[in-house]
Formats: C-alpha cells, structure tokens, sequence
C-alpha cells in the first residue's frame, strides 16, 4: 500500500525526467552568461530556470495560440555547469505526450526576440543546439549610400571643370583684345644675332634664358 | 632682351608660383602608393633592420644620384622628356618616346587602383561598413557561403567591389560600379591637371600634405589600440641576411622614386635655371626615404592591432569550443591556462581533441597575413578598421589619403605623357593645354576600361608586373649612359656649375659614371633572368578551388605571352628603333637633297653649342 503511494507520488516526476533524457523531440540549450555580460553576469539558479521555462511557456502560447501552455509542461534536465540543459515541451492535454520538434523549433524561431532581452543575452550566448538563428533582415537603402557620395563628388568635379574651362576662354579673350591693343608697339622688336638663331622660332624669336634676369633661386 | 613673352605663347614655358609648389609637386609624385604598401611589406619580409641597411645605403648611391641627373638635365635644357633627349643627341629621342609609353601604361592601371580606392572611399559613408558582415542568403538562415567560407573583407573586395573571375581568359563583363568610379577617378584627374602645372601646383598642397596629416592620426590612434606594439616589433625583427634583401632594395629605392617616367624632368625644367637642384635632390631623396619608414611604422602598428584580434577571437572560438564540449563552466579556461589545459586533455583524451579539430592560433601567421599590395589596404586594413570604434571615420581617413598619394603620383604621370606629347609635334600646335589633358585623360579612361571587367584585378596584376618594371629600368640605364657618355659629363659639370655655382664633387661622378649604372643593371639582369627562367603564373580567387579561400596559383594562357611582349618589349625596343629609323631617315635625305635650313635634324643638334658660345660672352 505504502510503496504503491509513493509510487503515484514520484511516478510523474520520474517519467517527466525519462520523457526528457530519452525524448527525440528535446532541444539542448546553452548559456554564455559571462561572455555576455562580464561582470554584470548574474548567477544561473533555480529562480533563473523558472524565468526561463516560464518564457518558452510563453512562446509556445504564442506560436500555437493556445493559453493552456504552463510551466509544467516545459520540462528540464541534463543540468550542467556550462550553464547547458535539454528541454522538451508536453503537451497541454496531454502531459506523457511530446510537441514535436518542428513546432517547437517555429515556437522558439518566432520569439527569439523576446526570450534573449529576457536574459539579456544574444543569439551568440544564448544558444538553442538545432535551431539557426533568425538573421536580422539586411537593410535595404532606396539609394545606396555610395551612390549618393559619387554624385556629390561627379557634381563637383563637373562644376571644377567648367569653372576652369570658363577662366581660361575669359583669359584668351582678354589676352587677344590686350594683343590688339599692343600689336603696333610691336614691330620695333629687335631680331636675336641674325646667324645662330634664326633657324629656330620663326618670326616671333626665342627667349635666350642665359641672359634672363631670373632670380638666382627659385622663389620660396 | 626682352621679347614681350607674355603675348605669344610659343616660347613661354609654365613656371611655378613658388618653391613649396615645385617641391610639395616632386614629392608627392614620389611618395606613392609604394611607400605605404610596399615598403613596409618588404621590411617586415627581409626582417626590419636588416632591410633598412641596404635600403638606406642604396637610396644614397641609386636614387640620390639618378635624381640629380633628372632634375639637372630638367633644369638645364628646359623641356620636357622628349625634347631634353633631343636636345642631347636626336638619336635618343627613343628614350623619351619610351619614357612617355611607360607613364601612359603605367597611369593607366595606377588610376585603376585610385578608382578602386574611391569606392571604398564611396562605401565609407555608412555604419556599419559594408565589409564588416557578410551578407545574408536568401532564406535568412545563414550568410552567403562563399562569404562564409572566406571572410566579409575578402567577400567585399573579391565579389562586391571586382566581382573576380576564377581564371583571366573568363572576361566577365564589365562591372558598371567601377566604370562609374573609373570615370569619377579620371574626371577629378583630369580637373586637376587641366591646366597643367596651374593647375597640379594648387591641387599639390592638399594632395602631398593631406597623407602626412592621416598618418600622424593613424599612429596616435593605432598607438593606443592593443597589440600595435608587438606589430611594431615584428617590423623590426631581423631576419637572416639574403642577396635578394639587396635587389629588393635596389628595385624599391628605384621604383619609389619615380624615375625615368618623365615627369621628373619635365617639373624641374620650369623651374629658374639657376635653383640649387642639388640640394633638392637631396632634400626629396630624404624625404621620401622617411615617409617610407614612417608610413611602415603606422602600417606595422594597425596590423599587430589586427593580429592581435584575430588571435583573440582564434583563441576564444577554441576555448568555447572546449567548453562547450565538456560542459565546463565558464571562466574555467582563460586565455592564461589554454596552454596547459591542452595539454592535460592531449595526454587524457587526445582522440576527443583530433576530432575537436581546433584552429591553430599563431601570431606569427596573423602578422604575416597578406601585408602587401592591394591585399593591405584593401582586406588587411579594412578589416583592422571594422574592429576600431568609429569605424567609417577610420575608413573615411584612410581612403583618403590613399586617394591624394595616387592622385599626386598621377599628376607627374600626367606630365610624362602631356609634355613629349606636346614635343612630338604629332598634334595641332594650336590646341590648348586643356586639349592635350582632356585627350590623354579620355584615351586612358578609354582604355582602363579592360581592368573594369571580372578579369580586371589580373589584367592590372599583370601591367604591374611588365609594364612598370622592366623598361623602366632600361630607361634609367640608358639615361644616364646618355648624360654621361654621349653628352659627356664634362659638359654636364659645366652646366650644373652654371646652375648652381660649383661643380658636382667627386661623388656625383663616381655615382653617375659606375655606381649608379652597375647598380641599375644589376637590379635588370636579376629581374629579366627570373622573370625568363620560370614560368609566369598568377594568382586567383577561385571559390570552387580545393585551397580556398587561399588564392591560387594559375598560368597564363599562351595569347598572355604576346601582351607582355608589348608591355615590356615595346617602350624598351623604341630606343634603339628609333635611333635606327632616324638614321635611316638621315642617310635618306643626305642622299637626295642638300638642306638649306628650317627645321632639320642638323639645327637642333647645334644648340647646346650656340648656348656654348653664347654664355662664353656673358
């Protein structure tokens, strides 16, 4: 009679922990409290557990839109100091019955959000073993940046090279009235010695820098 | 005489507004992408101290002597490449075509890479930067495998930015971002050389002080990331001494000091015939040997600091690893204990650690990563970047002053074509300085555009392996064969003496005559019997091969054989055609007709002697 008691007493927890070690349908978590947090980490103990059995409680309430869920039905085991442990999930109607992986996999895929700013960690630290992380979405820009730099640049350039292109018809126009004004003061140049560079410029001469009045050095 | 100089535009030549210009000018054509990835790469690989030696003995014996002869024949005879080599003889005309050939070649890859260096420029504007993650697949559940395989630098710059071929007959289209990027890049060029040395002499005191002033910035922040130390030492660390440490030494005194382009002659011939081009170049040799040592300091700092990470998150990955498996909690192996830990599991376990397969963490291995070439700026330092706070700002910095130590390098490759382009006489006399820009500017972005393609990256492999090496060792030898035995160094001591009021002391000389020639064609020999005996191979990113993401080694095509020829052959061979064709012309014409005057080849040869015997009666 009395062993048939206790029996009923740790019957469920025992077959709980069996559903758990055996069960394919368990996913293995872990934990990097410290890489995450530093000295910041807290402690992982029962309260934490409680908090994180709760949450998947949660998102299982979430994916299958059923309030049933509780925090009897996630089960735990392989407790271990890395801060690692496998779970399984039973079902509410049912507790010697399992969800199946795939539900379980949505469940926690859908709320991973959620359940990392519980602990404060992240996809890196904490990990569920079988389940890829949901990579944030890339940004997509409606112009891409570089685009816009290259315009600014091509801008810039475009208006350097009329302002300069612009100086310099200016400066042969002002040049060529200047050489009109000038052309009569300049008939009376005198000719280089006749013989040793005649053959070169032409009309115009040459200018004979041996004789220039540069400076000795180039200015500074 | 005055001659009213200001009116006609035949005979003036372009002056500059002051020294700082002419100087800030010579040395930014000088200081180049070379000095920042190149120097230091080879100081670390022959081992710091041991490579400074040779470099420091050879600049004074190669570069400070080469450079004398190119600024003083620039000065003496006030013309550019083409007409300067005219003036000495109207045989060597070669030389100059030869010189203007290689400067064409040369910018036309050198604007590539500033093209490059502007889209990264391009894609700094953003945080976070787009080489720090890998992009991610399609169905969200992971990143793109080939990004995976390899890493989000290498990805962006292989696939992103050049969108590479795994072979270099596989053309791959062109890549519409770079061509946009090739013609922002030659536009600003064109912007700034428009007016020739107008216009290069004011876009010079930003583009050769700007990269000074992001160096110093480097080195204070790289000073204080953790790790810069030990990247620094690497530098320095001697290696054993090797006959090639001196030829390495040799060609990168020669190659970073832009000789034989040209453009060195053509910038010290507007200067006043009587500046102290001597103490120039000693003051720019000096100049450029410091930047060099400076710059290899900042690198070698930055790449101990990415070292330093890398080995960091090597060694964390193997300690989660480790944890993970045996359920230790954490904390429980440290950076401290990972040796003896390993060790204890070696002798206890040692089945479990083969089949942990954990990475090797070696420091040595990080530091020597990839530290030349585009691998530095482009995976290496982008990567170093990501890791820093403040990331696009880094980058925005460092792209930059890429940017203006290209930029002043093309400005004297600019030079080197415009002006014997303008000597040679082929082109209207009447078009504009803005034309002759505009044309050599369009024709190169024209033809820049075969490295736009997938293959690109090879293709300019490959003209900076033939097309900026060999002949311009040629060039350098022929030039100074020329100047000291053809013109005859007597006549040019006479003319330095002119100049700057003594006589080049018995170093000159010695360096003009033998020293600096023999080193020159040792450095030849050395490079054209390697690069005869073995077989040309390159490397390339080919995701399906076994080794990846290692680059891998692949030969050229046999039709690649034919496009060396014409890059090193051609500028080479002009010398001597040329010299062969002006004979020929010569015998011809003497033979038909006898000359009365104008412009023939007799005239311009009796030039140096009617300014001979002009100045013998100053």
């Amino acid at each position: 009679m009395l062993a048939g008691v206790l029996l009923l007493i740790f019957l469920p927890p025992l077959v709980a922990k069996d559903l758990c070690k055996d069960s394919q349908d368990g996913f293995k978590v872990r934990l990097s409290i410290k890489t995450a947090l530093g000295d910041d980490a807290y402690e992982w103990n029962e309260s934490e557990m409680f908090l994180f059995r709760s949450t998947l409680a949660y998102a299982m309430r979430k994916q299958t839109k059923q309030d049933t869920y509780n925090i009897t039905n996630i089960l735990v085991c392989n407790d271990t100091q890395r801060v690692s442990f496998v779970f399984v999930v039973t079902s509410p109607d049912d507790p010697d019955q399992l969800i199946p992986k795939e539900q379980i996999e949505q469940a926690v895929r859908q709320n991973k959000h959620r359940i990392n700013n519980a602990f404060l960690l992240s996809d890196m630290t904490l990990e569920f073993v079988g389940i890829p992380p949901t990579l944030a979405a890339p940004i997509i820009y409606d112009t891409e940046p570089w685009l816009i730099v290259f315009g600014v640049v091509i801008g810039a350039v475009a208006v350097g090279i009329v302002a300069l292109l612009m100086s310099t018809v200016s400066k042969k126009r002002r040049a060529k009235e200047k050489a009109a004004g000038l052309s009569e003061e300049d008939e009376g140049i005198v000719k280089e010695n006749g013989t040793a560079l005649s053959g070169l410029g032409g009309k115009e001469g040459v200018y004979n820098q041996t004789f220039s009045n540069d400076n000795r050095f180039t200015e500074l | 005489v005055d001659m009213g100089g200001d009116v006609s535009e035949a005979g003036e030549r372009p002056q500059w507004d002051n020294k700082a210009q002419y100087m800030l000018t010579c040395v930014g054509f000088c200081v180049g992408l070379g000095n920042v990835w190149r120097f230091p790469y080879l100081c670390q690989s022959h081992g710091g101290g041991a490579f400074m030696i040779p470099f420091l003995i050879l600049l004074v014996l190669e570069g400070i002597p080469l450079l004398h002869l190119e600024f003083a024949i620039g000065q003496r005879l006030r013309k550019g490449s083409i007409g300067v080599w005219r003036s000495i003889n109207p045989y060597l005309v070669g030389v100059g075509i030869a010189s203007m050939l290689v400067s064409f070649l040369v910018g036309m890859y050198y604007n590539t890479i500033i093209a490059w260096v502007m889209w990264y420029f391009f894609n700094s504007f953003q945080d976070p930067l787009p080489w720090s993650q890998c992009p991610i697949n399609e169905n969200r559940t992971g990143f793109v495998s080939e990004c995976e395989r390899s890493s989000p630098v290498d990805y962006f710059w292989y696939r992103k930015t050049l969108n590479t071929t795994p072979v270099i007959e596989d053309s791959g289209g062109l890549q519409w971002w770079i061509v946009l990027c090739l013609f922002c890049a030659w536009t600003l060029l064109w912007v700034c050389c428009l007016r020739g040395i107008e216009t290069t002499g004011k876009a010079v005191y930003v583009t050769s002080t700007l990269p000074y002033l992001v160096l110093t910035i480097f080195l204070i922040r790289g000073l204080t990331l953790k790790g810069s130390v030990s990247g620094i030492k690497f530098l320095f660390t001697p290696d054993l001494l090797n006959p090639t440490t001196w030829l390495d030494a040799g060609a990168q005194v020669f190659y970073s000091f832009s000789l034989a382009f040209g453009g060195l002659i053509s910038f010290s011939s507007y200067n006043s015939v009587h500046n102290n081009c001597e103490q120039d170049a000693v003051i720019i040799s000096v100049i450029n040997g410091l930047t060099s040592i400076y710059a290899a300091i900042v690198i070698y700092s930055i790449i101990g600091f990415r070292a330093t990470e890398r080995f960091d998150d090597c060694l964390s990955g193997n300690i989660l690893t480790l944890l993970n498996t045996f359920d230790l909690p954490e904390g429980n192996i440290t950076e401290s204990n990972y040796e003896g830990f390993l060790q204890h599991l070696n002798s206890t376990a040692p089945q479990t650690l083969q089949e942990l397969q954990l990475k090797t963490c070696d420091m040595q291995t990080f530091l020597s990563q990839g530290v030349e070439g585009t691998g530095l700026a482009f995976i290496v330092f982008t990567e170093a970047i990501t890791k820093m706070p403040f990331s696009p700002l880094w980058s925005v910095l460092f792209f930059i002053m890429l940017f203006c130590l290209g930029l002043s390098t093309m400005f004297g490759s600019v030079e080197g074509v415009v002006v014997p382009l303008q000597d040679l006489n082929i082109l209207p006399k009447h078009w504009p300085k803005e034309a002759y820009t505009g044309l050599v500017c369009f024709v190169s972005f024209g033809l820049a555009i075969i490295f736009a393609q997938g293959s690109g990256e090879y293709w300019l492999a490959l003209f900076d392996g033939f097309a900026g090496s060999i002949p311009l060792l040629i060039i350098a030898f022929c030039e100074m064969m020329a100047v000291s035995y053809i013109y005859g160094i007597d006549r040019f001591n006479d003319d330095i003496k002119f100049m700057i009021g003594h006589k080049p002391n018995f170093f000159w000389q010695a360096t003009w005559r033998l020293v600096s020639p023999l080193i020159v064609l040792l450095i030849f020999l050395f490079y054209f019997i390697t690069t005869i005996s073995k077989e040309l191979t390159y490397i390339a990113w080919d995701p399906q091969s076994e080794n990846f993401p290692a680059l891998e080694t692949k030969s050229y095509p046999d039709w690649i054989y034919a496009i060396i020829f014409i890059l090193s052959g051609v500028p080479a061979l002009v010398i001597p055609a040329v010299a062969l064709f002006r004979l020929i012309r010569k015998s011809c014409s003497a033979r038909e007709e006898k000359h009365t005057g104008g412009d023939s080849i007799s005239h311009q040869t009796q030039i140096p002697d009617e300014l001979d015997r002009t100045r013998s009666l100053h």
